[in-house]
This record gives C-alpha cells, structure tokens and sequence, in this order.
C-alpha cells in the first residue's frame, strides 16, 4: 500500500496516504478503511474465540472445572455478541470497503467521512460492549438475545451494554447507507447494476436489511432500559407488557440479521468459485432474485425462533411454511454453485478449497434448519445443542470459511505479494477437519436433550462433548496460522510477487484483476472503460 | 466529487435516513399493534380484567372440563402462594369458586399483583371470572396471609375439541415500584 499511481494528476484528492500513525485515525480513503474494518474484525475474531475455547474447557467433562456458572453464561453471551457484531459483521464490511468501489469501477465509497466514523464508531461500541466484564453484576448474561424478564436481573452492565448496542447500530446503519449509496449512485457508466459482480448485489441487498432492522433492535433494547430505570412495562406483565412481544421485536430484527451475515458470504462464494472453475458463474439472474427473495421472505419468517412459546396452531402453520420456502431460494444457490463447478477446468487453490467446503458444509446447516422449521419437530430440537449445531454451521464453515476465502483471494491484490500456499492449505485442512469435530458431534448431542446455554451436564453427555471440545481447540489454534500466514504475505519477505492478474484470467472475472498488484492508493479516478462479463 | 454527484448522494441519504426513523418508530409501534392483534384474534391467553356480571347460562351437564390451576413467582418473590385445588372437573354454564392462598414472607407491607394466564389462549374468552384477587394490586400487611377467592364460569359456547384449561396465576412484587409512584 506504498506506491502512489495516481492515474489521473487532476482530481483533487489526488496525493498519497497520510504518512505515521495519525494516517489510521484521520483517513478517509477506502482501502484503509477496509483494512482497519478487517483488522479489527480479526482481532475480534480471536477474543471471541478465547471466550469459546473458555466455553469448551468448562464443558471438557462434565462436573464445574475452571468458571462459574455466571461467568460461563457472560461468555455464551458475549461470544455471541463479540462474533457477530465485532467479528463477522465487520469482516464483511472490510470488504464491502475494500472491493465494492474496485469491483464497481469508483474512485472511493459515496461518503468517505462517514465511513471513517462509523468505523470508529464500531470501536467505540465493542470497547464498551467489553468494559462490561469488568463490571459490578458481571457482563450480560442473559444470552445475545437480551430476552426479559431474565435481561433485566443484570447487574450495572444492562445500560452500557444498551448503549454499545446503540452505538454498534448506529456504526452499521452508517455503513450501510454509503455502501448502497456507493452502489446506486458511483458505478461506472458502463456498470450497469445486470452486471455487478454478485458481492456487490448481495452488499446492496445486506444494506437495505441493515437500515431495516437496526433500528427495531435499538428500539427494543431502548423498551428494556426504559422498563428497568424509568418504570415502563413494555415486557413487564405485572404493568400489563408481555414478555413475549419482547421475542417477536428481537426476532423480527434476530432473523434478517442472520441473512446480514450469509448473503456476503453467498456474495463472495459466487465470485470466487467461477475464477476456479474457469467457468461463468451458472445462472447470474437466478442468483441475484433469489438474494432478493431471501431478503423478502426474512421478514416475515421470525416466530420460527418461537415454536415453543405457546401460539396458536394457524401462527405455527404461518411461519413454518414461509420457513421452509427459504429452503427454495437458498437451495437455487447451491445448485449454482454445484452447476457452475461442473465440468469446470478446476483448480484447488485455498480460496476454492474454502468455498467448495463452504457449500458442502453450508448445506447441512441448511438441512438442519429445514428440520427445525417443522413446528412440530422444533419441541425436541429448541434450545438444545441441535441449534447450536445448526447455526454454528450456518456460521462457522459458512461466513467465516467465507471471510477466510476472501481474505487469501484478494490478498496478493492487496499487497502485491503472493501467501504462502503450503501453510494456507494447512490451514485449510486443519480448519475443515476440526470444524467439523467440533460441531458435527453438537447435533448428537442435542438430539439426546442436552441444553444449550449450561456450564455443566449430564454424565451421559460426556463422550461427545469430550470430542467437541477437542475439536474446538485444534479449530482455535489452526487459525494462529492464518495470522501468520496475512503477516508474512504484507511483509513480502520471501514471498512471491503477485502478477495483476494474480489468478490465471481473473481479469475476465472482475474490475479489480485489471488493476496492478498492489492495487495504488487511489484507483478509477477515471472510470473503466470495459467492464468483464465472465462472471455474468 | 462532481456537485452533481454530491447533491444525488445526499438526496439518496435523506431518503435513507428516513427510512432508518420510519422502522425505528415501527419497532415502537409493533407494541400497540402487537396488543390490538392479540386482543381481536384472542390469541394471547388473557382473561377479562375486570369483574364480569353473574349471567345465568344453561348448565352443560353432559360436558366435563378439566381445569388446570397453576401459581409462580416472579423473580422468587417472596410470597408463599399456593392454590387449594391442584384441578377440578367442571361443567359448562355452572359457577365455581376455588380459593387461593397467599402470604407475605417479609416483615414489611407488601403491594402485589398477580397476572393470570389461560392456556390454550384461544380458550381464553370462555373462561369468565366475576371475582378474581387479580382484577387490582393486592395489599399485604407484615407477614399476612390471606385466602382469596376466584369465581368463575366456563362459557358453553366452548368449542366442542377442549378438554382441559389451565389457569395460571404470577405473582409479582410490586412494593418498590408502588413506592416510587
Ligand atoms: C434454509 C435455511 C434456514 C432455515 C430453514 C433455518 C431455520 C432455523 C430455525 C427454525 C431456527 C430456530 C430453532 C429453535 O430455536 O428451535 C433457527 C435458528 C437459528 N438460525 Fe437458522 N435457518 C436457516 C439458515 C440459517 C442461516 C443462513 C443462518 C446464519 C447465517 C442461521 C442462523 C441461525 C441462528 C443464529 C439461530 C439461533 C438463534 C438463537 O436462538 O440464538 N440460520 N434457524
Ligand atoms: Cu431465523
């Protein structure tokens, strides 16, 4: 990120980055931004994954070993929050920053001084999300869902952890706004939106569900402060509130925001597998409507979290119908991905060797969740490992295999330096073993009754979650390698250099390979002329 | 960054925002619209809250109704509270009474109220009370304890597939909250 090619002398904007440390804090330059995003997100990515590897300690044996059982509820609910608000949401927002005005032939993102704030803003919100460990009462405890009448037994970290919440929303809205205003508004003149690369539609589509539910979340962590400090009764039966409306609020926020978190992932997916496959991806259109429809149905398919408590039949009918229509359009996605393989001239890089793991395991996460949205099945499975199983697949192997894919893929752009291949596929294999003893046995468990959220169990569940917890420490630890593997790759010591292309006729594929590795500092400033359709 | 750009960004952003405020305001009127949704499809198993008038209806001899009675404690509420029949078998259009028994465990006065709860909730508008300890806060002296009747009556009009009603009582301590008022 040295070198300063300015192709056009003119633009204002047209000088290199800042120079020293203030260049991190003042910047407003899109690829920096993106970096910090996906720095931070890493960082968070393993102080999430210290509070798991605590998690799987504790449930090594069965019996109280290291934690207490209020300290082990803070980490299930700060794992959580700290994955998805600290890690996953802003890893895919790095990217979002670094390759939607490359990808899109933009001289930057619509509002760079917004961007530069809501960044900050998400420090802020996860540094005060963390303070509450420290605090009288412990850190939230009551599960990421924050669900009354439980949420409000908190001790003194219920408002701070209110307001980091608030302050992790405002950070999302933020930039979810100048992603879709950079998309609708700064594509070059001959990217028209048939043509985006589907990491760009899927972030379209991720934007408008962020500025959607962001806020009902804000304003149902709002009804629980008011509730607890200035005497309302929104969840408070003996007011005459319901904590069950308290559900449908989370839920009606709780369910998109797991799409916020797929159809990146699914975005990504379906730029990296046509480069490997050498193939055009199989069924552009179809993949950009069933984004759509997935965003739409997201909406109206909440109450499926809340089987169990107690709605009529016809509301169990409701939404487990539009449950299982999800399957249909998620479904059209792996078999795009599965068709646009087929036949391909494939080669197994680390970032395909990722994304071809990420169908496979996705899927089952998928099925999992079909399982699930049966109503009357849901009785057994609801709140029991089988869950955990289920989303952690979702999210693990899925988003996160993602992330990882992402991050091999467009490293050699970024820096100019090929990764070490030997130790990535190390990585790789290391990562998609070890997921999978760590979260396959889950779904045994769950099956057999065990609940999720508890510090100690059942003698009977001691094998598989011996295995499990085993499993998690060789996933934990692989990911060091991966850290190494960035580190190395920015240094550039020993390391090949990247060609432009980077990957054999990547530049067919997508605006970003026609530019030269390292991408300089400032690019398109005039917009491309030619615009790739292979992935079309 | 052409003026002409500048100015559709923001036009975009002011179109955006509002849409940011419009869902913040849904998420608040989801309360209101949850209430009024719960209250004409009668999903939600609540009770009428206020005494109903003893109307005489004919008496279902040929049905027998099993109901459930339940009692709970918000945030272990320092009340003992118990109810004097775990069920009864009942007929449709006939009035039953069943008390209930509740005591301070505190040396202090006690303000509490219990909520009841009908469950399956859509059996909730045939189940009619006309004296129910629920209908205001109740006050406890230092320590008293109190039987306390509930009255009521199971509608005829009760579609013919239930069976079985369970009725329950939480109690919640609302001293502090009284105090503040
Ligand atoms: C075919 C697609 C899917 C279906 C049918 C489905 C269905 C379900 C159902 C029915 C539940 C509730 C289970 C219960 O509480 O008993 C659930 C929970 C969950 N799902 Fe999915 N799901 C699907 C895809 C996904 C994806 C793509 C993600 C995330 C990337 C995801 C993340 C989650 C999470 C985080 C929970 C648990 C939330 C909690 O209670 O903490 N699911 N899913
Ligand atoms: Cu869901």
């Amino acid at each position: 990120m040295s070198a300063v090619a300015v192709e056009n002398e003119h633009t204002h904007d047209a000088h290199g980055a800042e120079k020293g440390f203030l260049r991190w804090i003042v910047t407003t330059n899109h690829k920096d931004i993106g970096t910090m995003y996906l720095v931070f997100a890493l960082i968070m990515f393993f102080v999430g994954g210290t509070m798991a590897l605590i998690i799987r300690a504790e449930l090594f044996e069965p019996g109280m070993q290291f934690v207490d059982p209020q300290f082990f509820n803070s980490m299930t609910t700060m794992h959580a929050l700290v994955m998805v608000f600290g890690a996953v949401m802003p890893g895919f927002v790095g990217f979002a920053n670094w390759m939607i005005p490359m990808m899109i032939g933009a001289p930057d993102m619509a509002l760079p001084r917004m961007n530069n704030m809501s960044f900050w803003m998400l420090v802020a919100g996860m540094l005060l999300m963390a303070s509450t460990l420290f605090m009288e009462g412990g850190a939230p405890a009551a599960g990421w869902t924050f669900y009354p009448p439980l949420v409000l037994q908190t001790g003194n970290a219920l408002p701070f952890a209110v307001f980091a919440v608030h302050l992790l929303g405002i950070s999302s809205i933020m930039g979810a706004i100048n992603i879709i205003a950079t998309i609708l508004n700064m594509r070059a003149p001959k990217m028209t939106m048939m043509k985006m690369p589907l990491f760009v539609w899927t972030w379209l589509i991720t934007g408008f569900l962020l500025i959607a539910i962001m806020p009902v979340f804000a304003g149902a962590v709002t009804m629980l402060l008011t509730d607890r400090f200035f005497d309302t009764s929104f969840f408070d039966a003996a007011g005459g509130g319901d904590p069950v409306l308290y559900q449908h609020i989370f839920w009606f926020f709780g369910h998109p925001e797991v799409y916020v978190m797929i159809l990146p992932t699914f975005g990504i997916a379906s730029t990296i597998i046509p480069v490997f496959a050498r193939k055009p991806l199989f069924g552009y259109s179809s993949m950009v409507y069933a984004t759509i429809a997935i965003a739409f149905l997201s909406f109206i398919v909440w109450a499926h979290h809340m089987f169990t408590v107690g709605m009529p039949i016809a509301g169990e009918l409701f939404f487990m119908y539009t449950t299982m229509l999800i399957a249909i359009p998620t479904g059209v996605k792996v078999f795009n991905w599965t068709a646009t393989m087929w036949k391909g001239s494939m080669t197994f890089e680390t970032p395909m060797l990722f994304s071809i793991a990420f169908v496979v395991l996705f899927t089952m996460g998928g099925f999992t969740g079909v399982m699930m949205s049966l109503a009357p099945l849901d009785f057994q499975y609801h709140d029991t490992y089988f869950i955990v199983a289920h989303f952690h697949y979702t999210l693990v192997p899925a988003s996160v295999f993602i992330l990882m894919a992402g991050g091999y893929f467009w490293l050699p752009k970024w820096t100019g330096n090929m990764y070490d291949e030997k130790l990535a596929t190390l990585h790789f294999w290391l990562s998609a073993i070890s997921v999978n003893i760590l979260f396959f046995p889950q779904h045994f468990l769950g099956l057999a009754g065990m609940p999720r959220r508890i510090p100690d169990y059942a003698v009977q569940f001691a094998d598989w979650n011996m295995v499990s917890s085993i499993g998690a420490f060789i996933f934990g630890f692989s990911q060091l390698i991966f850290v190494y593997v960035v580190i190395k790759t920015i240094r550039g010591k020993n390391c090949e250099k990247a060609t432009d292309e980077v990957w054999e006729d990547a530049h067919k594929h997508g605006l970003e390979w026609t530019l030269s590795s390292p991408v300089p500092y400032h690019t398109f400033a005039t917009p491309p002329e030619k615009i790739p359709t292979e992935h079309l | 960054m052409s003026d002409n750009l500048a100015e559709k960004n923001k036009r975009l952003v002011r179109k955006l925002v509002i849409i940011v405020l419009l869902m913040f305001g849904f998420g608040y009127a989801l309360v209101p619209i949850y209430d009024v949704f719960c209250d004409i499809t009668g999903i939600n198993g609540k009770t009428n809250k206020t005494a109903a008038n003893e109307i005489v209806y004919k008496i279902d001899k040929n049905r027998e109704i099993t109901v459930e009675f339940m009692t709970a404690l918000n945030e272990s509420a320092p009340i003992l509270f118990k109810s004097e029949l775990k069920q009864i078998k009942v007929h449709p259009g006939q009035y039953y009474t069943v008390n209930f028994y509740a005591e301070n465990k505190t040396n202090k006065p006690m303000v509490a109220q219990a909520i009841p709860s009908i469950s399956p909730g859509l059996t909730a508008e045939y189940f009619i009370k006309t004296e129910c300890f629920c209908f205001l806060e109740q006050t406890f002296k230092a320590n008293e304890g109190r039987t306390m009747p509930v009255r009521f009556v199971i509608d005829p009009a009760l579609p013919d597939k239930y069976r079985r009603i369970t009725l329950a009582y939480t109690f919640f301590d609302n001293t502090e909250k009284s105090v503040k008022k």
